[in-house]
């Protein structure tokens, strides 16, 4: 089972040493301006196609996962938002969803108590969340500081959000909370894997390879800051030229930001073929995104066509004879 | 989800997406500042380190200098180059600022830039603010 995350390991390091080899043999120009512009493409064309891929796709029921009491009888309490019959209770549903993982907050273990009775007993994993949600947020700091590379002047709400980031203050140039947090959460998500067998045990290269990708982008940033040091104003006019769509190569950017940039890219290209759409799937979940009113509602399959039925009338018109030959009972006499 | 909901907000996605392109169209986009050495610097032909290095560096530098002069008492730094600097920010005409005259040339046209706020100021004081 190794090879499942040595592969991917592999594949990281192999793509770092070709940027990072290649920008040293002066081919900055393409780890730094047409890898980029090819890996946007590939990343909102292939989303666009994935996201309109499902929303092609048949829903023909109701499937929402219910967490609660249905509404029912006026004296039996509802539970709207685990349960909802209406639109809003399935807005703050999602809303819970989407910025809090609510589902995966109710995350269970199932493990053999180690008495002797030896029986199978689930308890409360709260772990997997933690990490899950840190890992989220860190990970939308970084990318939403990641503005100050894009704009110029730079908007006043992100360098409120680089003060708040900074806000412990440490060192120079000072830390990012973010920074911390981004790796730790997610080693902590790569250990799971590694550690726990159960999820060994399900873990793919595909699961592992956005995890070394993502490490990989961390680290060769965090190294650029706080270790290895590259000049950012030449950085910040070469990410500007990106955007503004006169792109430049400006002297004395270290091979290392190449890397760090070549890796973003592959990121973006790899995101649509990947499992990392569950950015776009989490709105789509048909379990999720459904009111509970079948009930209430009746819902008819879409694409039911008529079919030719035989009901009991027409059975009895074509039998009745027969029938009453047999002495069998019949609706209408004649 | 109706069509119609998931073909709006796969719409704002991708303007999100694209939002550092149309956003520095739609706003006026300040250049990079151009990096020039005034007054005694322009003459002075030398430094605490060379150029890229110091582009990059120059925050530990100042780093290594605070703790070194805080807490050994160590205020003179003796270059790559041979010639040695007095360890100080922004007192005498030895320091950074001693030979680098403007400030805002000098430090701020890259800080503001990068959107750098470092916490220098909150102690020192640029020499020319006190004549």
């Amino acid at each position: 089972m190794t090879q499942k995350y040595l592969i991917p390991l592999a594949a990281v390091f192999l793509l770092f040493l070709v940027a990072y080899t290649g920008a040293g043999a002066g081919l900055g120009w393409f780890f730094g301006i047409v890898f980029p512009y090819l890996a946007i493409i590939a990343f909102l064309v292939g989303f666009v196609i994935k996201v309109m891929g499902w929303a092609r796709a048949a829903v023909p029921f109701r499937i929402p996962t219910t967490c609660g009491q249905q509404k029912s009888l006026p004296w039996i309490k509802q539970n709207r938002i685990d349960n909802p019959d209406t639109a809003s209770g399935v807005f703050v549903r999602m809303l819970l969803e989407i910025f809090l993982f609510r589902s995966l907050f109710r995350n269970t273990k199932a493990a053999f108590s180690r008495s002797a009775s030896n029986r199978i007993t689930y308890s409360w994993e709260i772990f997997l969340w933690v990490a899950a949600l840190a890992f989220h947020y860190a990970f939308l700091v970084v990318l939403l500081r990641h503005f100050r590379f894009f704009t110029s002047p730079v908007p006043f709400p992100v360098q409120f959000l680089e003060a708040l980031d900074g806000i412990v203050q440490l060192g120079l140039p000072g830390l990012f909370l973010s920074g911390v947090v981004l790796p730790a959460a997610a080693l902590f998500l790569l250990a799971r894997r590694l550690f726990d067998q159960k999820v060994r045990y399900i873990s793919q290269a595909s699961d592992y390879f956005p995890l070394f990708l993502i490490l990989g982008i961390a680290i060769t940033g965090i190294s650029m800051r706080y270790f290895t040091k590259v000049d950012i104003t030449a950085v910040k006019e070469m990410t500007m030229g990106l955007v503004t769509f006169s792109p430049t190569i400006p002297d004395g950017i270290g091979n290392l930001f190449y890397a760090h940039m070549f890796l973003v890219s592959v990121l973006f290209a790899y995101f649509p073929a990947s499992k990392l759409m569950h950015l776009g799937g989490v709105f789509l979940s048909p379990t999720r995104n459904m009111a509970n009113n079948t009930r209430a509602k009746r819902h008819v399959n879409p694409w039911n066509y008529d079919v030719p039925i035989h009901t009991y009338e027409q059975y009895e018109d074509h039998f009745r004879d027969k029938m009453i030959e047999a002495g069998l009972p019949v609706e209408k006499k004649e | 989800m109706t069509k119609n909901m998931i073909v709006t907000g796969l719409a704002v996605f991708v303007l999100a997406v694209l939002s550092p392109f149309w956003f520095n169209l739609v706003t006026t986009t300040q250049a990079a500042p151009e990096p020039e050495l005034l007054g005694r610097a322009k003459e002075a032909k030398k430094c605490v380190l060379d150029k890229y290095d110091m582009r990059a560096n120059h925050m530990s530098l100042l780093d290594e200098w605070r703790d070194a002069v805080v807490r050994d008492a160590d205020r003179i730094y003796v270059a790559a180059n041979g010639h040695t600097f007095n360890m100080s920010l922004s007192t005498g005409e030895n320091s950074c600022l001693g030979c680098h005259e403007d400030k805002a040339k000098f430090c701020d046209a890259c800080h503001t830039y990068t959107s750098v706020n470092p916490y220098c100021w909150e102690c020192h004081t640029n020499p020319k603010e006190i004549q």
